[in-house]
């Protein structure tokens, strides 16, 4: 019961807080994609592969008053902070398991960039095509932000970190 | 002339209650319609268990898959042919894609997925790619269609406008399900006035927009929309039996992999339990076969599978209260374990469940939304976000309601066995919060 619910709040904890919404929903993805048990469905929208139920999770959790999510205004746009609360620290005790089998995971996630992210997502979600329709792949839904092959190769590089 | 172009010598139509005829000139698509993958979906019901609420609601995802093809169909020949913002070379994937959008919906899919943790989007793309009668007509076309078509249905297709007419905040499908829906349940909500909405579309640059001047009717499909996810797709009671079969389907998975002897072996489910299942496997299960194991595994000796059964063949479903998770998690522990000493296995007869939605999400720009908002073409050439002109529409933007529940069997808790903890166990559902 409640189980997928202390997954996130788990993670979110380990993290140590995570910036962004677009942040969050990739770093989620991310690790489902490497064989951690996250439950929420995923399907491709603008910023990539996105979880409508993922969302719903997290408004829920803000409104139980196990994750704090506050609004930074950051002059040109608005960002989200999600921290767990003490409430959300002591239904995650009570309920969850650890999530993450290796937790410095939480950590290399939230130390990357939300673009950096978004390029590893997309590649992970068109990841049974060969490595150039990959990119090629890439490339058709995401013209616009014209990601470098330095940043391609280490999106690669760092999906291959993760799951060693 | 090549297939991808070839016409009926006659158009085919189908009586349909909800769009009165669906018209059918193209060879591929009639071609499609007759494909034993397509077929199968007579097969699998649109709303699930809600048949076990309102008795109409018995119509299929084919009736539901012509009825989006019909929509867009009348969007592309009707409106948008001949405008120079539409691509007329995108007609034949667009009309595919809204044919073939549910092909890989299984037997009540919500919850097949849940517990074999599939997802009915990667059946969709393996019928569209891989050795299937759809992949073959679709293959006639160029070797390359299948790819697209799978493209546009995942929404990773170049064209954003052609994905936007089968995947937005008001596209084809749920034009087609609400009215669908609404029509087969016998409810008066989600009606709205679609041939309006239709006439007032217009392709413009990267996507779909409505002309202002059809804002009430887009309203109205709103507010429709709002109606009937509280009213029939979140109706609790259907919920209950949406509970019991996931159950079911849990409980065999469960006695499969601990050595139960079947008396009536779960044969189209084995591949499911262990993982090793093909397209072939999943293609094999419709709603009569999980009917028919239902029926078989009501004999079942064991006790758990055999009860399940029967409440979802003969409708005694769960009762259920409202509870806060919030505040009371802890006592859902409680009553749990209340549930064990009294003999009555929780994990089969004491579930939580949620639902929640959005009945419309603007974007905000730098907020990193991922909906697409419905915009406005406005008389000077101008596009406006719905919810800043529409009063209604802004009044439940971006508001997620969510319900809570929780399900049990009431007559198991005053069978008159094991009376204290069950007492108990009343008490704590009476309480406030439970």
């Amino acid at each position: 019961m409640l189980q997928e619910h202390a997954k996130i709040v788990d993670f979110i904890s380990t993290a140590e807080g995570v910036t962004g919404r677009k942040k969050l929903q990739k770093m989620i993805y991310i690790l489902k994609k490497i064989g951690v048990p996250f439950q929420e469905k995923y399907e491709f929208h603008i910023y990539g592969p996105y979880s409508e139920e993922l969302t719903a999770r997290i408004e829920e959790l803000c409104d139980m008053g196990f994750i704090l999510e506050q609004k930074e205004d950051k002059s040109s746009y608005v960002q989200y902070r999600y921290e767990v609360t003490a409430e959300g620290l002591e239904f995650r005790n009570a309920l969850g398991k650890p999530v993450l089998e290796n937790s410095e995971h939480a950590i290399q996630l939230n130390g990357k960039s939300a673009r950096f992210l978004e390029l590893t997502a997309t590649l992970l979600f068109f990841d049974d095509l060969g490595r150039d329709e990959q990119i090629a792949k890439l490339h058709s839904v995401k013209g616009k932000l014209n990601f470098t092959a330095e940043e391609i190769t280490e999106a690669f590089a760092f999906i291959e970190e993760l799951k060693n | 002339m090549d297939y991808a172009n070839q016409k009926l010598a006659e158009e085919k139509v189908f009586k349909d209650p909800v769009h009165r005829y669906i018209h059918v000139r193209d060879q591929v698509i009639w071609d499609l319609i007759n494909a034993r993958e397509f077929q199968r979906m007579r097969r699998i019901k649109q709303l699930g268990t809600s048949y076990l609420v309102f008795h109409g609601a018995e119509h299929s995802r084919f009736s539901h898959s012509l009825g989006v093809y019909e929509i867009v169909r009348r969007i592309l020949d009707d409106i948008f042919h001949g405008r120079p913002e539409w691509d007329e070379s995108e007609r034949l994937v667009v009309l595919c894609a809204a044919l073939l959008h549910d092909l890989g919906h299984g037997p009540f899919s919500h919850s097949f997925e849940k517990v074999f943790n599939v997802d009915h989007e990667d059946f969709t793309r393996e019928i569209l790619q891989g050795d299937t009668e759809v992949n073959s007509i679709l293959k006639k076309v160029a070797p390359d269609f299948p790819k697209k078509v799978a493209e546009v249905i995942g929404k990773t297709y170049a064209n954003k406008q052609v994905v936007s007419l089968i995947s937005s905040q008001i596209d084809a499908d749920r034009m087609d399900y609400l009215q669908r829906d609404a029509y087969y349940t016998g409810v008066s909500y989600g009606h709205f006035d679609m041939e309006r909405i239709l006439r007032v579309m217009r392709p413009f640059e990267d996507q779909v927009v409505i002309k202002s001047s059809g804002m009430h009717a887009v309203e109205d499909y709103i507010m429709s929309r709002y109606q009937m996810y509280w009213q029939v797709y979140f109706h609790p009671v259907a919920r209950s039996a949406e509970v019991i079969l996931r159950k079911i389907l849990q409980r065999a998975k469960y006695l499969s992999g601990h050595g139960y002897k079947f008396e009536q072996p779960p044969t189209h489910f084995l591949a499911f339990f262990d993982r090793s299942f093909t397209l072939k496997d999943y293609l094999a299960l419709d709603e009569g076969v999980l009917m028919t194991y239902f029926q078989l595994w009501i004999t079942e000796r064991d006790p758990i599978l055999s009860d399940l059964c029967d409440r979802f063949v003969n409708r005694r479903l769960f009762q259920y209260v409202d509870f806060d998770p919030g505040k009371d998690y802890k006592k859902l522990g409680e009553l749990a374990q209340l549930f064990q000493k009294a003999g009555i296995d929780p994990e089969y007869y004491l579930i939580d469940d949620s639902t929640s939605d959005l009945p419309y999400d603007f974007y905000r720009p730098g907020e990193e939304e991922e909906r697409l908002p419905i915009h406005l073409l406005m008389p000077n050439g101008d596009i406006k976000e719905l919810s800043r002109l529409s009063q209604i529409v802004d009044g439940i933007s971006g508001k997620r309601r969510t319900d809570y529940k929780l399900y049990f069997p009431a007559e198991l808790l005053i069978d008159g066995k094991k009376k204290e903890i069950k007492q108990q166990i009343l008490e704590l559902l009476r309480e406030g919060g439970v």
